[in-house]
C-alpha cells in the first residue's frame, strides 16, 4: 500500500492526550507541516503557554520554553531579541491570549515582533474545567456563565483578530477554521504563509484557529464541530483581516 | 582583570555600566523613579555595543521577556523599583521554577501603595521571604556604596550563573542617585558558557529541550522541589558575603545594611572615639543570610542593635540567628525621612550603656 500522508517531522511520535474530537490536535499537526516545509525544525524555539496546549513539548520535536499564563508573546519577543535569526512562535488559548495577556499580545503585535502567533479560540477555559472565556459567546453557557453569557454583565465575546488587525504593527493577522476539509485547507495555507512571513523577516503574523472543546461544550465530537460552523463562525468571520505586502524589516 | 578608567557616576549608572562591562547586552524594562538613570544609561549605551534596549509596555511584560532571553544563556538584566517589582513577582517565581539566571535591580521606594520615591529598606520581606508563590528564593545583594554597586552588579550575573537562579540587587534612592567615583573594571569571562546543556536555541543537531515549571507526573514536584532547596542550602554554604568591624573586643554590635550601614558607620567611629566598644556586622547577601557569622560573634557580644530603614524586618533574621543568651534591641524609621548619624549614635549609646548595667 502507497502511504500519502506522513506524520510530520516536526512532532514526535507520542500520542495525543486531547479528548476526543479536541481540535487541538489537528492544528498542532498544521503547525508541524509548517516547520517542515520551511525545514525549521532545528532552528525553530516554540513558547508554550498555559491551558490544554501546554504540553505541546511532548508533541513537537523542537525547543521550547514554557510562559506564564498570559504572557507567551512577551517571552517570544525576549527569545527572539536574542536569536533573531530564529523561528520563534507561540501556541495559546483564549483565555491566556484574550484574557489575561491582553497588554502582552497587543503590544507584541504593535511593536510588529518577528514572531508567529497561533491563537487557538474555543471559546472557554478548556484545561481549568470550562469557565468563561473572553471569547464565549452571548449566551453560551459555561460554568462561570452558568445562565449564559450576558453582555450586561460580562461584555461582548472579543474579536482579538479585528483587534490587532486595526494595529499599524502586524504584518499578517487572519481567522480560520478547522471544522471541515476545505476548511483545515485554507488553515494549512495560512498557518504556512504565518511562518513565510517570519522566515522572510517581515514581522508580527497572528493566526486565530476556531477551535471545539467537545468537553467543556459538553457536545459530541460531531456536535462540537457542526457548533463551530454554525456559532462560531458567524459571529467570528474568517478571513485574512491584514495583510503588509510592504513591511519595515526589524 | 583590565583595569579602566575611573569614572564619577550616580549610582544607578554604576550599575548600568558594571553590567556592560559584564557582557549584559540586553536590558527590558518600565520606567519608574528612582531608577531611570539604568534604562537611560542602557537606551544610550547599549546600541554601542551591539546589545538591546526594550522599553516594555509594563513590569510584566519586562520580567518575562527577560525570562525568554535568559532561555538563549545570554546576561539579560531588568531594574525597576517597590511597585514595578510587585508586579515582577510572578515572573520571579517562574525563573525559580525555571532555574534561569538573571538580574534584576531594586532601587526600593516607601510604600505601600504608590509611596514615595525617597529612601526606605521597607521591601526586605519581598525580597528575601517571597512575594512570589511558591518555595524559592532569590539571592539578594545589599550593596552600600557606589563602587559596591559597580562590583556586586558583576558579582550578582555570576552568581545567577553559578545557580541558575535570579540574583536580586537591593538599594535605594540614595544608593542609586549619590555621585561617586567608581573604578570600574572588566571581569574575565563575559558572558556565560555557551556550552551549557540547557540552553534553549533551537534543536540543531542535538535532541529537543525544554524549559519548565510544571511538574504533573507522580513524586516530580518533589524531585524538583528538593533539588531548589539543596541548591539554596549550597548558597549558604559557599556565597554569604558580610563584613565585620571591631567585633573582636565588642560589647555591642550593630547589624545594619545597605545605605543605613553607611550612616551607622559613621555613628561607630564615633561611638569608638569615645572609648565605646562597638563592632559592626554588615550582610552584603541578606539571602543567604549571614546567620552562622553573626550566631559565632554572639557567642561573645552580650548585645546587637539592628538598625533598618523599616519598622523591623531583619531583625526577625538577628533574632533568629543570635545565640539564646544576645539581646537584640531594635531601631527603624519606616521610611519618608532618612536617619542622621547623630540619631544612630544616640541609640547606640542608649543600648551600650543598658548592656553595662
Ligand atoms: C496566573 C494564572 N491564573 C490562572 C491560571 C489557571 N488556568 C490554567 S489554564 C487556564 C485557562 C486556559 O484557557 P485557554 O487559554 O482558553 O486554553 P484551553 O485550555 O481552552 O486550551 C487558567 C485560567 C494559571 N495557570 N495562572
Ligand atoms: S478540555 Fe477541551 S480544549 Fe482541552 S483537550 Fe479537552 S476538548 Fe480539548
Amino acid at each position: 500500500m502507497k502511504q500519502v500522508v506522513k506524520r510530520p517531522a516536526s512532532l514526535t511520535d507520542k500520542a495525543f492526550h486531547f479528548c476526543p474530537g479536541c481540535h487541538h490536535g489537528i492544528v498542532h499537526r498544521l503547525v508541524a507541516e509548517a516547520l517542515d516545509h520551511f525545514n525549521v525544525r532545528e532552528s525553530t524555539i516554540g513558547v508554550a503557554s498555559v491551558g490544554c496546549s501546554v504540553f505541546l513539548y511532548d508533541y513537537f520535536a523542537i525547543d521550547v520554553i514554557e510562559a506564564p499564563h498570559g504572557r507567551a508573546s512577551a517571552v517570544a519577543t525576549g527569545t527572539k531579541r536574542v536569536l533573531d535569526d530564529r523561528v520563534v512562535f507561540t501556541y495559546q488559548g483564549d483565555g491566556d491570549l484574550a484574557a489575561i495577556g491582553t497588554a502582552e499580545i497587543i503590544h507584541a503585535a504593535n511593536r510588529g515582533e518577528n514572531i508567529t502567533v497561533i491563537f487557538v479560540n474555543n471559546s472557554i477555559y478548556g484545561m481549568t474545567g470550562g469557565q468563561m472565556a473572553p471569547t464565549t459567546l452571548l449566551g453560551q453557557r459555561s460554568t462561570t456563565s452558568p445562565y449564559g453569557r450576558d453582555y450586561h454583565r460580562d461584555g461582548y465575546p472579543i474579536k482579538m483578530t479585528e483587534m490587532l488587525a486595526a494595529l499599524e504593527g502586524p504584518s499578517l493577522v487572519a481567522r480560520v477554521a478547522v471544522d471541515k476539509p476545505a476548511n483545515v485547507k485554507k488553515a494549512r495555507k495560512i498557518i504556512r504563509q504565518a511562518f513565510q512571513m517570519q522566515v522572510d523577516n517581515k514581522g508580527f503574523s497572528f493566526v486565530e484557529v476556531l477551535s471545539a472543546c467537545p468537553t467543556n461544550w459538553g457536545l459530541s465530537p460531531q456536535e462540537a464541530t457542526k457548533r463551530v460552523s454554525d456559532e462560531m463562525i458567524p459571529y467570528f468571520p474568517l478571513g485574512i483581516f491584514k495583510q503588509k505586502d510592504v513591511v519595515d524589516v526589524l | 582583570m583590565p583595569a579602566l578608567k575611573k569614572v564619577f557616576l550616580k549610582g544607578n549608572e554604576a550599575i548600568a555600566l558594571a553590567a556592560i562591562n559584564a557582557g549584559c547586552h540586553y536590558y527590558f524594562g518600565y520606567p519608574i523613579t528612582p531608577q531611570n538613570e539604568i534604562p537611560e544609561y542602557m537606551a544610550k549605551h547599549l546600541p554601542e555595543v551591539g546589545g538591546e534596549f526594550l522599553q516594555a509596555e509594563s513590569e510584566i511584560a519586562s520580567i518575562n521577556m527577560m525570562l525568554g532571553a535568559a532561555a538563549t544563556g545570554v546576561r539579560v538584566m531588568t531594574s525597576s523599583s517597590g511597585p514595578g517589582i510587585s508586579l515582577m513577582q510572578e515572573g520571579f517565581s517562574y525563573f525559580a521554577g525555571n532555574e534561569l539566571p538573571a538580574l534584576v535591580v531594586n532601587m526600593s521606594r516607601q510604600g505601600p501603595g504608590l509611596g514615595g520615591i525617597n529612601a526606605t529598606q521597607g521591601d526586605y520581606f519581598q525580597a528575601v521571604k517571597g512575594g512570589g508563590h511558591g518555595d524559592y528564593h532569590l539571592i539578594v545583594l545589599v550593596p552600600h556604596t557606589g563602587q559596591e554597586l559597580y562590583d556586586l552588579t558583576i558579582k550578582g550575573f555570576e552568581l545567577a550563573e553559578k545557580y541558575r537562579c535570579l540574583t536580586l540587587l537591593l538599594g535605594d534612592a540614595i544608593l542609586g542617585q549619590i555621585k561617586e567615583p567608581i573604578d570600574p573594571w572588566k571581569p574575565e569571562q563575559v558572558g556565560g558558557d555557551p556550552d551549557r546543556d540547557w540552553l534553549i536555541t533551537g534543536a540543531k543537531g542535538r535532541p529537543p529541550r525544554l524549559i519548565k515549571s510544571l511538574y504533573l507526573a507522580d513524586g516530580e514536584m518533589e524531585k524538583h522541589n528538593w533539588r531548589l532547596q539543596k541548591k539554596y542550602q549550597r548558597m549558604a554554604a559557599e556565597d554569604v558575603m558580610v563584613e565585620t568591624r571591631d567585633t573582636d573586643d565588642a560589647k555591642l554590635v550593630v547589624v545594619a545594611f545597605g545605605s543605613m550601614a553607611r550612616i551607622a558607620k559613621t555613628a561607630i567611629v564615633r561611638a569608638r572615639e569615645q572609648g565605646m566598644q562597638v563592632g559592626l556586622i554588615r550582610p552584603i547577601t541578606v539571602f543567604p543570610f549571614p546567620g552562622e557569622i553573626i550566631s559565632m560573634i554572639s557567642e561573645s557580644v552580650p548585645r546587637f542593635l539592628v538598625c533598618e530603614m523599616n519598622t523591623g524586618q531583619m531583625v526577625e533574621d538577628v533574632r533568629l540567628s543570635v545565640s539564646r543568651n544576645a539581646t537584640v534591641d531594635f531601631y527603624g524609621r519606616p521610611g519618608g525621612s532618612v536617619p542622621t548619624p547623630e540619631e544612630i549614635f544616640d541609640r547606640i549609646k542608649e543600648a551600650y550603656d543598658a548592656c553595662r548595667q
